[in-house]
């Protein structure tokens, strides 16, 4: 049996607040709420509260059902209708969930949506999942906000124009029409100033892990309990007062000279220093997490927590201009990087958090992310002399998590990382 | 004129294209570029890239397809995990090997993530030459996604001018469009040949046709098709009892030849595909006389052909695939994608969805460019054939 998994007290309160959410999905149409299905990357969480109406996330929905174990046969059912076995997981276990009644990682049931909102930011598959979901629900219509790549490595002002007339010409009339209200531009920019306080916390939590030890796990507490607030209750008040509490709780940490919570406790010596490239797996995610903690490693920057923004590079929301913000913060999302960014930004967490080395969590899902993964582990090697790390998982799909082969490779890496120290 | 001699005519054309298609080193532009030290070639990887803007600049525009199963991959393998498609390790193989030394510059079209990262990593891998990621746009609004590309084409046009030394004027581009829409009504043709007696255009000689227009000049290759248009219905060329398939998901990663000839051995005809599709991307005239930017702008979000990469705005793709499969009288579907191929193979369940409400019998599998085993999938497409020549469905 596992055993029960010891929290801080903001750990307990973003689970009170996801479950609030979940349970206002459950009960969304009783009350009349309409609802918008999006996506993390490019999301614009504060345009959909301007109309009352609620978001749904399916990654988030795919990523809550794997760490629940159900996601196994969802993926099957989507595989045996007709679904390749090449192609990315998330998709598969949505897919694979409508089909078997759309209940909910909590078990509540999930609304149909209203709308989908096709923020296609950083992540070409999200294209094809809406299409694929327009065809499940028959009449729900489709609005695309097509978020151009940064392609030369930054945004040009016709970039931005383009995000922010779509944001303006399609996306907010749509959401008049869907929800029968007017755009209230004073609320989004009262929304957004909650937002850029809430993201000032952010920004001070992640980078609380230059600390040594590091008060933060930034990688499996970055999207356990620091990060995945931010999405569905970035610009209300609850945000604002989880991140004072976060933050004076991690000030607490630093103040003791406590090493990060994990689900056994309070970390001991902080034995490695690791930077992470990809996303978690979520099948086995506390599992994962063991294979770091108990070796001492803690994981001090990661580049998974930024596909909902690079917060820590100095974006904010900005009330001032609250359109061409969301165009701004949609563009900025660490999916939406080129290649050689992002190496230059590892490579800036390597010297900013001292670390020891850079791992690479390769999942057979996400090309997004993959493709090129072996060479940012070669340039990073060559620019910072540390040890890169390379392992294969999935996101959600548990016939590809390899517990045995995973935990030895991470142990010898970790060696390799102790013979480097050795011979400086 | 004698069959022997047409055949013989239409023999030397196909073989003049198939020197270009083993052509993996991309002798035939180093040739080109020999000819004048100002000569430039920008290499474009699949699907689209507006060909007529690198011309009017002055450079020859280059279709990177990947090595298919004539290249060795010695160093490409080593930058991408199993699960990643084909076609990227042996473009990477090219370029570290030197085979793309001739191109002076990339565009990588926006089709998937792969291709998307691709760019990247060839801005580290061939530092300093131009490499741009074009990002062909989803929104095909005129004043929206329409506006955005033409920002996109007058970058190009700049970027690739500045190479040249050539200035993209409106008159160039006009004069550009000209002649790639002489190149659409020769493709147009052939095409149209090919659906209506298949027997006379094999697919392999097709295929072949397509391919040498990402390498010719394009009055070359309009020249080499029009010749073969002439050839080749009296090359004394007959019918077979084969059933008449359209082809779909082999839009980036090609499949090698032999597969090509594997069906056709199977017993189908191809009278639809989207090999090469690029080159027909948009299938109809585009305006000559007025604004040429205005004319590939909308040629792009009007008028080009649906496709995987695409948002299907209108949602109609499952209906426009059951309305040409009637058009080109096609008894049946294959959906053939490459491995790992996230567009093509997300798209399947839509495609297969509405050609099982349409009762078109269909059949699916998977390739890669250097797949060398064919025998599962000639018995695969031999017996779709079969059961249709029988009962008329799979």
């Amino acid at each position: 049996m596992t055993a029960q998994a010891i929290k801080d007290q903001s750990q307990e309160r973003q689970k009170q607040m996801l479950s609030d959410y979940f349970d206002s999905l459950a009960h969304a149409k009783e009350n009349g709420r309409k609802v918008v299905y999006t996506f993390v990357p490019g999301n614009l969480t504060e345009l959909i509260a301007n109309f009352d109406l609620l978001p749904v996330l399916p990654e988030i929905n795919a990523l809550q059902n794997g760490m629940r174990g159900r996601t196994g046969d969802f993926i099957h059912a989507a595989e045996k209708s007709g679904h390749s076995e090449d192609v990315c997981t998330y998709v598969k276990a949505d897919i694979g969930m409508l089909k078997a009644g759309n209940m909910g990682p909590t078990g509540q049931p999930l609304p149909k949506p209203d709308m989908l909102l096709l923020s296609y930011t950083g992540c070409f598959t999200f294209l094809k999942w809406f299409e694929l979901l327009r065809k499940e629900y028959a009449d729900c219509p489709v609005v695309m906000l097509h978020v151009p790549y940064q392609g030369d490595g930054h945004v040009t002002p016709q970039m931005r124009k383009y995000v922010a007339d779509q944001i303006r010409d399609k996306v907010i009339p749509a959401l008049e029409k869907l929800s029968g209200r007017k755009f209230d531009p004073d609320k989004l920019k009262r929304d957004l100033k909650r937002s850029s306080v809430a993201e000032d916390d952010l920004v001070w939590v992640l980078e609380s892990a230059r600390h040594k030890p590091s008060p933060i796990d930034a990688y499996f507490g970055g999207v356990y309990y620091i990060g995945p607030i931010f999405t569905a209750f970035r610009g209300t008040q609850d945000a604002v007062d989880y991140y004072q509490l976060l933050r004076s709780e991690i000030e607490e940490r630093i103040r003791l000279g406590l090493g990060p919570v994990t689900p056994e406790g309070n970390l001991g010596e902080e034995k490695y220093r690791i930077v992470t490239e990809g996303p978690p797996n979520w099948t086995s995610f506390r599992e994962f997490w063991r294979m770091f903690y108990s070796e001492g490693a803690v994981v001090v920057a990661s580049t998974y927590t930024k596909v909902g923004g690079l917060y820590d590079r100095g974006f904010r929301h900005d009330p001032a201009n609250p359109i061409e913000t969301l165009a701004d913060y949609c563009m900025g999302c660490y999916t939406n990087l080129s290649l050689p960014e992002r190496i230059n930004l590892i490579e800036s967490y390597m010297n900013e958090y001292q670390a020891d080395g850079l791992l690479i969590n390769s999942v057979k899902s996400c090309n997004s992310f993959s493709a090129g993964q072996l060479l940012i582990l070669r340039e990073i090697e060559k620019r910072t002399g540390k040890p890169g790390g390379f392992i294969e998982s999935d996101l959600v799909d548990p016939r590809y998590f390899s517990a045995a082969n995973i935990k030895n490779r991470l142990e010898s890496y970790f060696q390799m990382i102790e013979a480097r120290r050795g011979r400086a | 004129m004698s069959t022997a001699t047409e055949q013989s005519k239409v023999d030397a054309l196909v073989s003049r294209a198939q020197a270009l298609y083993e052509d993996v080193s991309f002798e035939s532009v180093r040739r080109w570029k020999g000819q004048s030290e100002c000569r430039k070639a920008i290499g474009f990887l699949p699907i689209y890239a507006p060909r007529e803007v690198i011309h009017a600049a002055g450079a020859l525009p280059v279709g990177i397809l990947g090595g298919g199963d004539q290249l060795e991959i010695v160093r490409g393998d080593s930058f991408f995990q199993s699960y990643i498609c084909h076609l990227p390790r042996s473009v990477v193989e090219m370029a570290v090997s030197g085979r793309l030394d001739a191109m002076d510059g990339f565009l990588f079209p926006s089709i998937c993530d792969v291709i998307r990262n691709l760019s990247g990593m060839f801005q580290m891998l061939l530092a300093g030459k131009y490499v741009h990621y074009l990002d062909l746009p989803q929104n095909f609004d005129s004043e929206l996604g329409g506006e955005f590309y033409r920002t996109e084409l007058h970058a190009i046009a700049d970027a690739v001018g500045a190479l040249t030394g050539t200035r993209v004027t409106d008159s160039r581009l006009r004069g550009s469009i000209a002649l790639y829409n002489q190149n659409r009504r020769a493709i147009q043709e052939l095409l149209q040949l090919r659906t209506e007696q298949p027997w006379l255009v094999p697919t392999t000689e097709y295929y072949l046709l397509l391919r040498a227009g990402y390498l010719l000049p394009v009055d070359q290759h309009t020249a080499l098709i029009d010749e073969y248009l002439q050839a080749v219905p009296h090359a004394g060329r007959r019918p077979l009892d084969n059933i008449r398939v359209l082809i779909r998901g082999a839009f980036c990663e090609q499949p090698p030849l032999a597969l090509l000839r594997t069906l056709e051995r199977a017993g189908c005809y191809v009278v639809d595909d989207d090999f090469v599709l690029g080159s027909r991307f948009i299938p109809r005239q585009l305006d000559e006389t007025g604004d040429p930017w205005t004319a590939l702008v909308e040629g792009f979000t009007r008028h080009s052909v649906s496709t995987a990469s695409k948002y299907d705005e209108a949602n109609t793709k499952g209906e426009d695939l059951v309305s040409l499969v009637r058009a080109v009288r096609a008894d049946g579907v294959l959906l053939m994608a490459p491995s790992f191929c996230d567009p093509a193979l997300l798209d399947q369940p839509m495609l297969q969805s509405a050609l099982d409400k349409a009762g078109i019998p269909f059949t699916s599998f998977k390739y890669s460019e250097d797949t060398g085993q064919f025998q599962v999938i000639r018995e695969q497409a031999g017996t779709f054939a079969d059961a249709i020549k029988l009962w008329g469905k799979a």
